[in-house]
């Protein structure tokens, strides 16, 4: 519970922008449900007033109806007033809270994204808050005019008469003792129905996801009997979670309507007594009717703003996780980059127990092209996460032009390196939006040029729309070959002094990498540039080749001395003629 | 939605009892203001405490037969809806394994996977809250007018008039909200889109330095949906107010009219409370009736969905010879076989002719979108020939039950993907009934062995979903040995040594060519050093054959595979001499 106080000092936090808001939320609420309550009271004094044939008094009953339509208008002015205010205040809070979600994801450091899969955050972005702003909602309107009609029906009730009043009273609670009773036994079988849910999900997830494959193996006749079988599973809890939470109803109806009998019979023998009137009754007969409603609904309002707060707990887990370091103070900006990177006695792990990277010392010069080769898992790619400042190094440190990376803000360092990637991401949106990421500024001739020169003009002007092409998420219609032109056009265009190619050809076929070959090397001239690559016509011209195994650099220099040392280098490049 | 009935079929006695009883259960809940009438009329104007006491007994009663019809509606619904979503799901998930790769990429397996799991659950929902509450509601409503009409003539035509009125405002608005939620629902998987393509493209957007410009048109997205929820919420807010100025105003006008009809001795007192509680019996029920109407659509467009899957037809129909196998290669023929994707206009590979002996390997070559994978995928038939056939021992694939040409054929695809489970569970995928000791061998051949035996528990290590816990080339690898443990009579492997170093390409294919009976393999690859040494060369390019032959005779007539050549070797490269290759 403490942590749950935490949290709703948060979402407090971010309530108090709409403090107006839900003060008059607050106060339409309080107007709405008392003078809602009072409304059978008139109906009641009406029946008081219509006692038998001629004994009408029409006069009293108009001034009552006069009283009744106030009271309706008001009430419900009142009412959608304060619907107005909790939607403002609900939806533009979960707005807030997605902005700022989202201003967290960008500053977020690269080892959070990768150890949470992407669905997950986007669920706490999108289906938790949504989650949240339900039960905020809910929360809000119910929470709130409940307390407040349970009191007000009260007060009125023994107002009143006491002594039914007070039947009233003592038998409601049975209603609570049925609720909870039944949500205490129903939550166990909630969880199994979950846990055996889960697994369901899992097996349609891989059997469905992978149907292909399933057929590929003749695997069908056992994915139905395993999908079968949990299926039974899950049927037999879920009769049983599904009819033991929908006792509920029933159950409180029958207090409800036991405490109803009650009133009627105590009121009944008041009545008779002379210490009440019709009237009265007849109030208290719909007081009693409505009385355990406000007590379902908080029930049902706790639960949810249980879940609600569970819910803003993993969005406030997200929005707080730490961000990066912060920038050096004051951090240089590093422009028109020469490229002479020093890498010396950088240690780095992702993990505590697994060191990757140990004591590894590189000197690049200006304008160099360096070709790092090497088995999967060698560390290739962990190497441009450092040169990127994606992470930080353990230990020793990488300077460009002589100075430490971690003194440059991270944007001028990052945008000195152009960047291709073998996994290629296109951004929702149009072709030349893409191609324009890098250079938000280029001309149309610009943009031209450098999709002639990467060799994606061609495949782009034979689209539906050409450059205006909308792509979808994941790059929808275009093949993986064809995403990465597109990839490599963005920085023929934005042409940054130092390069990253980590494997940017890999799905390119051959003959269209070589027309682009030109353009490449042309691009790298004069600009530093980190290759991983695997074809030879890439590596041999390098001017060092980074031979990584298990994170260290086992063998350095150029192709032609390489291959003279007869070491691992050697080894991998002949390889291939042993079959 | 009929596509849907049969499943009810075992359920019909529950599915007729649930609502039955449901309404007893609102029978005697109608009953009740009738009772207080007669405590107020007889008991109370008598004073006859007994008579009072007598009343409320049977209300007691009432209540009682109530909860126990009751409970007995709401298992009856619970067992029909449940039973209902099972038998649904369980011929939904069959229903897919029929489905051909066609019908696989035209839906896409993401489709699939909600239809079966979110999809069903809101249908269950909806059917158990229909089977309990779609005929109390209209039930109760219509019972409190008909008992109106029974107490006086009068009086119940302001029930009618009330309830129209309400009816209008109550589906008004929702008629005009629906539509609403649903732009708010689009705009909310716009917001979807754009946070995962945040995250998955995290990297290239801090290299090319555009945090900001993504955190603004994130905001931009956001604060739109906002705008809409609180328009539409707007809306929906007058539905309280609105329903509660009706009723009372109605309330009101009842009373008035029992004013006059007690005046001249029409009516009794109690029967004007007796009426005045009929009214807000029918305000309670009515609201829970809108409640249900959005969920029901809900559910009803989900069964919608359902039943659109299940009304696909496979656009293949089985072929019904199981000719015994014995083991051994086979031979796999070609003969003027084209493929075509669905929706596609152009033929994603055409004019293949080849005869591939049993036990021979041929390698198949070209660019990105050359129609590779297609080629092979006519062997298994995962598609069919548009044009053309393909025999796999002389017999046409059409004419083999699946399980029966499937069996013999193992293929690696491009993509490896394990299965949540053990190792030994992953590679009995290839063979049910595969022992330790041939699966130990399968995985040497795909040399796997040495990482797999660095496993904690060797062949009993736990492969997450997706194989995730392996990498790439571990998981490819896994893959293969899944294939070989088959001894299958054709191997075909899709391009599925991309992430392994030469050595280790050179080193499995070593190991297959020299297992026994060595299957009739199909090697497509993009790299010329997988494929050089095989029996016969398929070249395409752009769907086309420009080639077939060996590496020797390709490199002197054919262009396209020489141009190929040269771009992974160089131009001066000869590979007899060591000189030239690619690396990892």
């Amino acid at each position: 519970m403490a942590s749950n106080a935490k949290i709703i000092r948060k979402i407090l936090h971010y309530l108090k922008a709409y403090r107006a808001f839900m003060l008059a939320s607050v106060f339409f609420a309080a107007l709405s449900a008392l003078l809602a309550l009072y409304l059978p009271v008139l109906t009641g004094n009406a029946v008081d007033l219509i006692v038998t044939k001629g004994k009408v008094d029409f006069a009293g009953l108009k001034l009552i109806f006069i009283q009744m339509a106030l009271l309706i208008a008001v009430t419900a002015l009142a009412q959608w007033i304060m619907n107005a205010c909790n939607n403002h205040i609900t939806y533009c809070t979960v707005r807030d809270i997605r902005v700022s979600a989202m201003r967290q994801i960008e500053r977020l450091p690269l080892s959070y994204l990768d150890s949470h899969p992407a669905g997950e955050t986007v669920s706490r972005i999108i289906a938790d808050v949504d989650q949240f702003a339900d039960g905020l909602l809910l929360g809000f309107t119910q929470f709130f005019t409940g307390v407040l009609t349970i009191f007000g029906t009260l007060f009125l009730m023994l107002a009143i008469h006491k002594w039914v009043a007070l039947v009233v009273i003592l038998l409601t609670p049975l209603s609570l003792f049925v609720a909870a009773f039944i949500a205490k036994n129903t939550s166990s079988l909630f969880r199994k129905q979950s846990e055996v849910r889960g697994v369901q999900t899992a097996i349609i997830d891989e059997m469905v996801g992978n149907e292909k494959l399933v057929q590929a193996f003749s695997y069908e006749e056992k994915a139905k009997a395993r999908f079968a079988e949990n299926n039974e599973d899950l049927r037999k809890i879920a009769l049983k979670a599904l009819f033991f939470s929908s006792t509920t109803n029933p159950g409180t109806r029958f207090v409800n309507n036991t405490v109803y009998a009650g009133v009627a019979l105590f009121g009944g023998w008041a009545v008779i007594r002379g210490t009440m009137s019709v009237g009265q009754l007849t109030a208290f007969l719909s007081y009693a009717n409505q009385f355990t409603k406000p007590f379902n609904e908080i029930s049902g309002v706790v639960t949810e703003l249980q879940n609600a707060i569970t819910c803003a707990g993993r969005v406030f887990e997200l929005i707080e996780a730490e961000p990066q370091v912060p920038e050096a103070q004051p951090a240089l900006e590093l422009k028109d980059a020469k490229g002479q990177v020093e890498i010396s006695h950088v240690d780095f792990s992702y993990t505590e127990e697994q060191q990757l990277i140990r004591d590894l010392s590189v000197s690049v010069q200006h304008g160099e092209r360096v070709a790092i080769v090497g088995p999967t898992g060698c560390g290739k790619t962990t190497l441009i996460n450092l040169l990127m400042r994606f992470y930080d190094v353990k230990a020793g440190s990488i300077t460009v032009d002589g100075t430490d990376i971690r003194d440059y803000t991270r944007h001028s360092l990052r945008t000195s390196y152009g960047m291709v990637l073998q996994e290629t991401w296109l951004k929702p949106g149009t072709i030349r939006e893409n191609i324009m990421l890098g250079k938000p500024d280029a001309t149309e001739e610009e943009v031209i040029r450098a999709a002639k020169l990467a060799h994606s003009h061609s495949f782009i002007v034979q689209l539906a729309d050409g450059y205006d092409t909308v792509i979808g998420e994941d790059g929808g219609m275009l093949s993986q070959g064809q995403k990465q032109l597109i990839c490599i056009t963005r920085i023929m265009l934005s042409l940054p002094p130092m390069l990253i190619l980590d494997e940017a050809t890999s799905s390119i076929d051959t003959r269209t990498e070589l027309k682009i070959q030109d353009a490449f090397a042309r691009m790298m001239k004069g600009r530093t540039s980190f290759i991983v690559a695997h074809r030879l016509s890439t590596i041999k011209e390098a001017d060092m080749i980074l031979v990584m195994k298990d994170g260290n650099i086992i063998e350095q220099g150029k192709h032609d001395a390489l291959l003279a040392q007869g070491g691992f280098y050697a080894k991998l490049y002949r390889s291939q003629y042993e079959f | 939605m009929k596509a849907l009935w049969k499943y009810f079929k075992s359920y019909k006695i529950e599915c007729i009892s649930g609502p039955l009883f449901k309404l007893l259960e609102a029978s005697f809940e109608l009953m009740v203001p009738l009772v207080v009438k007669r405590i107020i009329d007889v008991g109370i104007a008598y004073g006859n405490r007994e008579y009072v006491l007598h009343m409320v007994l049977i209300m007691l009663a009432l209540a009682a037969v109530g909860l126990t019809c009751s409970l007995t509606a709401q298992y009856f619904s619970a067992k029909a809806a449940v039973g209902f979503a099972a038998k649904v799901k369980n011929a939904v998930f069959s229903h897919i394994q029929t489905l051909s790769y066609t019908e696989i990429d035209t839906l896409g397996t993401s489709t699939l996977v909600t239809r079966l799991t979110s999809d069903i659950n809101t249908l269950q929902g909806g059917v158990n809250m229909s089977l309990r509450l779609f005929l109390r509601s209209p039930f109760v409503v219509a019972g409190a007018v008909a008992v109106a009409f029974t107490i006086d003539l009068k009086a119940a035509l302001t029930f009618v008039v009330t309830v129209l009125l309400l009816s209008i405002v109550v589906y008004g608005i929702m008629l005009i909200t629906i539509p609403m939620y649903k732009k708010v629902q689009t705009h909310l998987d716009r917001v979807t889109m754009h946070t995962r393509s945040a995250l998955t493209g995290v990297r290239v957007t801090r290299a090319f330095g555009l945090e900001q410009k993504e955190q603004e048109e994130f905001k931009e997205t956001n604060a739109v949906l906002a705008g809409m929820q609180i328009l539409a919420g707007k809306l929906s807010a007058l539905m309280n107010p609105l329903t509660f100025v009706l009723i009372n105003l109605g309330l009101a006008w009842l009373i008035w009219e029992g004013a006059l009809a007690v005046d001249t001795g029409r009516l009794t007192q109690g029967a004007v409370v007796a009426l005045v509680n009929y009214m807000s019996q029918i305000l309670v029920e009515l609201v829970k009736l809108a409640n249900m109407i959005v969920q029901l659509t809900r559910a009803l467009a989900s069964a919608g969905r359902i039943s659109s899957v299940l009304a696909i037809e496979p656009s293949m129909k089985e072929g019904s010879e199981a000719p015994v196998w014995q083991g051994g290669p086979a031979e796999v023929r070609f003969e003027n076989a084209a493929m075509r994707y669905a929706g596609s206009s152009e033929n994603g590979a055409e004019g293949i002719s080849l005869r591939a002996a049993a036990g021979s390997t041929i390698g198949i070559i070209g660019g990105t979108g050359s129609g590779k994978t297609s080629v092979i995928h006519l062997i298994p038939r995962f598609y069919d020939a548009a044009e053309g056939a393909v025999y796999v021992d002389g017999r046409n694939v059409r004419d083999y039950t699946y399980r029966s040409l499937r069996e013999r054929i193992a293929i690696v695809p491009q993509r490896s993907v394990l299965f949540s489970g053990t190792i030994r569970e992953n590679l009995r995928w290839g063979k049910a009934d595969a022992t330790d000791a041939e699966i130990m061998e399968a995985l040497r051949m795909a040399q796997a062995a040495d990482f797999v035996l660095e496993k904690e528990g060797g062949l009993d290590y736990a492969v997450a979903q997706g194989g995730s816990n392996f990498s790439g080339g571990q998981r490819q690898r896994l893959a293969i040995a899944r294939a070989l443990v088959r001894k299958p009579a054709v191997l075909i492997l899709d391009d599925s040594t991309s992430a392994l170093d030469y050595a280790t390409d050179a080193a499995l294919r070593k190991a297959i060519r020299e297992m026994p009976d060595s299957p009739t393999t199909f090697i497509v690859s993009q790299r010329t050093a997988s494929i050089m040494h095989a029996d016969q060369i398929l070249v395409l390019d752009a769907g086309k054959v420009v080639g077939l032959g060996t590496h020797e005779n390709l490199m002197r007539d054919c262009d396209v595979y020489r141009e190929i050549y040269r771009s992974q070797f160089g131009r001066e490269a000869r590979p007899a001499d060591g000189k030239g290759g690619a690396l990892q």
